[in-house]
């Protein structure tokens, strides 16, 4: 999939220098974000809420774009999420099969949105990792941990090749079989 | 009807929609239910959704996620190119390719060569009525 919406950043701050404290402590993050100037408002966003530090006695050291290493390879992705409900902040685990990193955190996005109405500034992503398939919790992504799997496709939509191609009626009826 | 062609590791699909229109592709994987990791000689190995795949009858024998080199030898092995050119589907391809890339003087031939012929069939038919 080519043009991730979520790209990965990593970003490393810390306090501004003052005289009680001459070298504060450094901290970094790992943030999903669209672009870097979003990933650095939400870099201060959680360094509000977990330290005493604001964007504006604070100063950002370095942020750097974080790339997959093995884009061809399959991982089985976890993503431990926090989220906020119209009743209150719940925890969740969820599970993804994918190339990219990006890639599953972008499923994880649109899937929250759609099956629990939950946008984007209410979710917090805790942690993510990559799962060897043995300790794989969802049974939809243990089921393609499968070196011999084999199913058919059953329906096959018929499409133009390019919607340039489009038309609304046809002559004859297609063939669904695969 | 039970079904012929099979999502497995080492079918080869025609991809129907994209970038990579009209190149075949070796299924090399399995992401999940709407996606395959897939290769072919000529391009980096990338995901690709079924939607933009139509399997073919050629099954070629490789373990999960091949070398490159190894998927070479194996589609050397099973033949796929010339399995393919030789199959209906494959030779129909191939025909409308060169159909679309006729230029007006190609045209113009085909035109005398199919009065020709038609003109050959009717004295051969009048050849067998009198003889």
């Amino acid at each position: 999939m080519v043009g991730y919406k979520f790209h990965q950043y990593q970003i490393v701050g810390r306090a501004l220098p003052t005289e009680k404290d001459e070298h504060p402590k450094i901290y970094r993050m790992k943030l999903w974000a669209t672009n870097e100037v979003r990933a650095k408002s939400k870099y201060w966003y959680f360094m509000r809420k977990i330290k005493k530090v604001k964007k504006s006695n604070g100063q950002v050291l370095a942020i750097n774009e974080i790339f997959e290493k093995n884009p061809t390879k399959i991982k089985n992705f976890g993503i431990w999420l926090r989220y906020q409900s119209r009743t209150g902040y719940h925890n969740m685990y969820k599970e993804y099969r994918d190339t990219t990193l990006n890639g599953a955190v972008e499923t994880m996005y649109n899937e929250m949105a759609s099956r629990h109405r939950v946008r984007f500034p209410c979710i917090q992503i805790i942690k993510t990792a990559t799962i060897p398939a043995n300790l794989c919790k969802r049974e939809s992504t243990k089921q393609f941990h499968n070196s011999k799997i084999k199913f058919p496709l059953v329906f096959k939509k018929i499409r133009p090749p390019t919607r340039s191609l489009k038309t609304t009626y046809k002559a004859n009826k297609p063939n669904l079989f695969m | 009807m039970p079904f012929k062609r099979f999502v497995e590791i080492g079918r080869v699909a025609l991809v129907n929609y994209g970038e990579d229109y009209g190149k075949l592709v070796v299924i090399v994987d399995v992401i999940d239910q709407t996606r395959a990791l897939v290769d072919a000689p000529d391009m980096e190995r990338g995901p690709i959704n079924f939607k933009r795949l139509s399997l073919t009858d050629i099954k070629i024998d490789i373990k999960r996620v091949p070398k490159k080199k190894d998927l070479i030898k194996a589609m050397e092995e099973a033949d796929v190119k010339n399995k393919w050119e030789n199959s209906s589907w494959g030779r129909k391809l191939i025909v409308r390719k060169r159909r679309a890339a006729l230029t007006d003087f190609d045209r113009f031939k085909i035109m005398l060569a199919k009065r020709a012929a038609v003109v050959r069939q009717e004295l051969a038919q009048l050849r067998r009525t009198a003889a």
